[in-house]
């Protein structure tokens, strides 16, 4: 039997394993718990690629749990989806590899930077259980379970985001992230039951191919659309951003924007997937584009003037999470046209997902190099770092090219990106284009002071004894740099083998349905 | 926490044990009544509160230990997943057991019937695994939270008041 079929089935199972076998491996030392923690994050990260490589090479995979075969959706004598199934398009694969390899990356950054912490172990077992609840979120192709897999994220993220204990503002920060989470995802589980009590069906594909608008849909949407904005930190719901994402140990962090881009992808997933041409007015994506838009422009302002690194990094990604927002939205306005689609629509989409993994590699990167800078100088306060240059080069190096990808600094990845988007958006209104730039020089405004206060300048007598980071530590950051340079000298082919299948699963409502639900029900 | 009467103290010593009793009867049965591993494993780790409340920190903090409980979670959670596993020659968490005969693997008769503990395959074993789970991990959090109450204590936890003595 051709073991890949099981493939979907691995990406969850795999880290759950490493979760779960975790405090076994931590019996056994420092050296067996940070070798376990390796083996896990490889294996996933090769079993999502993997199936990436198959679904790009065989369509859609479908897999049923539980059941006799992998490819029965339906048991015999019943007529309805009840069965729980994940469901992969090119766009689910997409997500799970740029997931999986800020896995990979916060992994190997994290095993020498939470050496001062005690109860590793436990560590270990919340990281991969939210690497399995960010993974499950992209790959469910059902709403209940994409719920349970938000909880799982969330409830892992707590644990991670308040693992400084002794850190009044690290359990502050976790107890925000805690009540935020907890009312985004009561919504999402009103939404859910509202589909259920109209349809009988959670399945994403059933429910989408009976989808009639009506009172009870648009209030799911809302509900779907605010929560799951809220989970990704859009403007105004982002307030939770900058505390989590500054507190938690910065291996986590790199993850956590992993996390957040599985909330947008469940908020894409549901705009497009399930709802699609159904969706009506444009009253949707422009609320979409106007919080892309307000994102983009708030998040910067917030970020220019903060004093603390990890902070400014955060109130970046609220920005950054904005160029997505948008562009998607454009995407969202003209699915149901396809003259705009061909026009402008697609290239906004092309421009989105190509966003989400530039974003998600540079960010992850400049949190790590942040981390770097707390591990080595033992301060975040840009008002007291200085001259790091000196003495830590590598550091230095990478900062500079996560910065200059933020920035859209020409020929770097982020440029690329936001030049399709810059392109798509000024076709629907010129200044979503004009936003869209403003922003773009405030971060380069903001990553200039950043470089030029910690980085640069004399050496400081407090710093004189800094030492770059460990080797393993080095080896997360430049995991990244790598995937970043490799974005930069290749978007032709990244544009055409990653971002235009993942686009055009997205925009290909009908063949999400048929996948699952065959021929008729 | 200072231990409660005597009188207290007996008759928990009594019920306790029904209380675990009762609990493990509701996980192994999770497949024929209502309630299951959860349900079950939270009324046996209420066998650490109950004993908590009785005999008073010390006393229980004297024989539980923390890595006992945390060996049982483990426990649990690994066969689980390694159930998961097994039935990778089908799907994953397939049920390979039900309906085989041997272990959980009685067939169930079609029409009313006084309930088949032998059935059910690989969803009892989860419920025991969940159970055992559960029950480390419920009285974990028991110890911590007391634990916890201890940090703005004297360490000897002699001043509190409230207790009948």
């Amino acid at each position: 039997m051709n073991w890949q079929i099981h493939l979907p089935a691995l990406v969850l199972a795999v880290p759950l394993l490493g979760a779960f076998a975790s405090p076994v491996a931590g019996l056994g030392g420092r050296a067996t718990r940070n070798a376990w923690m390796i083996f896990i994050s490889v294996l996933t990260t090769a079993v999502c690629i993997m199936l990436w490589q198959k679904v790009i090479a065989g369509g859609t995979a479908v897999y049923v749990m539980g059941a006799e075969a992998w490819n029965i959706t339906l048991p015999s004598g019943l007529s309805w989806p009840v069965r729980i199934i994940l469901e992969v398009d090119a766009f689910s694969a997409f997500m799970a590899v740029v997931g999986s390899i800020a896995a990979l990356a916060g992994a190997f950054f994290s095993l020498r930077f939470m050496d001062r912490f005690t109860g590793l172990e436990k560590f270990s077992a919340l990281y991969f259980l939210l690497v399995t609840g960010m993974l499950g979120m992209q790959l469910t192709g059902d709403l209940f379970n994409f719920f349970v897999f938000l909880e799982i994220a969330s409830v892992a993220s707590f644990g991670l985001i308040a693992f400084w204990r002794d850190r009044p503002e690290a359990v502050e920060a976790s107890f925000k992230y805690m009540v935020i989470s907890t009312i985004s995802a009561m919504f999402i589980l009103i939404a859910v039951g509202f589909f259920y009590g109209r349809y009988n069906a959670v399945n994403i594909a059933a429910v989408a191919r009976m989808l009639q608008m009506g009172y009870a849909e648009k209030i799911a949407l809302v509900f779907l659309v605010v929560s799951l904005a809220m989970k990704c930190g859009a403007v105004p719901m982002h307030m939770w951003t900058p505390d989590a994402y500054a507190e938690a140990p910065a291996g986590v962090t790199c993850l956590l924007v992993a996390v957040s881009q599985a909330s947008l992808y469940g908020l894409f997933r549901v705009c497009f997937s399930l709802y699609g041409a159904s969706l009506g007015s444009t009253v949707v994506p422009w609320t979409i584009i106007v919080m892309g838009v307000l994102s983009m422009f708030i998040g910067v302002t917030m970020a220019v003037i903060q004093k603390e690194i990890k902070r400014l990094m955060a109130y970046h990604s609220v920005s950054q999470i904005g160029y997505i927002l948008m562009a998607l939205g454009v995407g969202l306005l003209a699915l149901r046209d396809p003259q705009a689609m061909a026009d402008y629509g697609f290239t906004a989409m092309k421009g989105g997902i190509f966003h989400i993994i530039n974003y998600t590699m540079y960010k992850g990167l400049l949190f790590l190099t942040a981390g770097a800078v707390f591990y080595s100088a033992g301060s975040r306060n840009l008002n007291e770092l200085g001259g790091l240059a000196r003495v830590m080069p590598q550091t230095t190096f990478m900062f500079v090219i996560a910065a200059a990808a933020i920035a859209g600094l020409p020929p770097f990845n982020g440029f690329v990106s936001k030049l399709l988007i810059y392109q798509s958006t000024f076709a629907v209104y010129p200044l979503l284009a004009v936003a869209a730039l403003v922003t773009s020089v405030l971060t380069l405004a903001s990553f200039v002071k950043v470089f030029q206060t910690a980085f640069l300048g004399p050496a400081k007598k407090t710093y004189e004894n800094v030492t770059e980071v460990p080797a393993s530590m080095l080896l997360g950051m430049s995991l990244l740099t790598i995937v970043i340079i490799a974005l930069t000298l290749f978007p032709g082919w990244t544009l055409s083998h990653l971002v235009e299948p993942a686009a055009k699963a997205l925009v290909d409502q009908a063949g999400y349905i048929s996948a699952v639900m065959g021929g008729g029900l | 926490m200072n231990p409660l009467s005597v009188v207290v103290r007996t008759i928990c010593d009594v019920f306790a044990w029904f209380m675990g009793i009762y609990g493990i009867y509701i996980i192994i049965h999770g497949h024929l009544t209502p309630g299951g591993g959860f349900q079950g494993g939270a009324v046996v780790a209420t066998m650490a509160a109950f004993l908590l409340v009785s005999h008073g920190g010390k006393k229980l903090l004297s024989f539980a230990k923390p890595g006992f409980y945390s060996g049982i979670e483990t426990a649990g959670l690994l066969i689980f997943i390694t159930t998961g596993f097994l039935g990778l020659s089908a799907t994953f968490f397939y049920n390979f057991l039900a309906g085989r005969g041997g272990l959980f693997g009685a067939v169930v008769p079609i029409g009313p019937n006084s309930g088949i503990l032998n059935s059910a395959g690989t969803i009892s074993v989860m419920n025991m695994a969940v159970g055992l789970e559960v029950i480390g991990g419920l009285s974990l959090i028991l110890i911590y939270m007391f634990k916890g109450i201890r940090l703005f204590d004297d360490q000897t936890g002699g001043s509190e008041t409230g207790h009948d003595r």
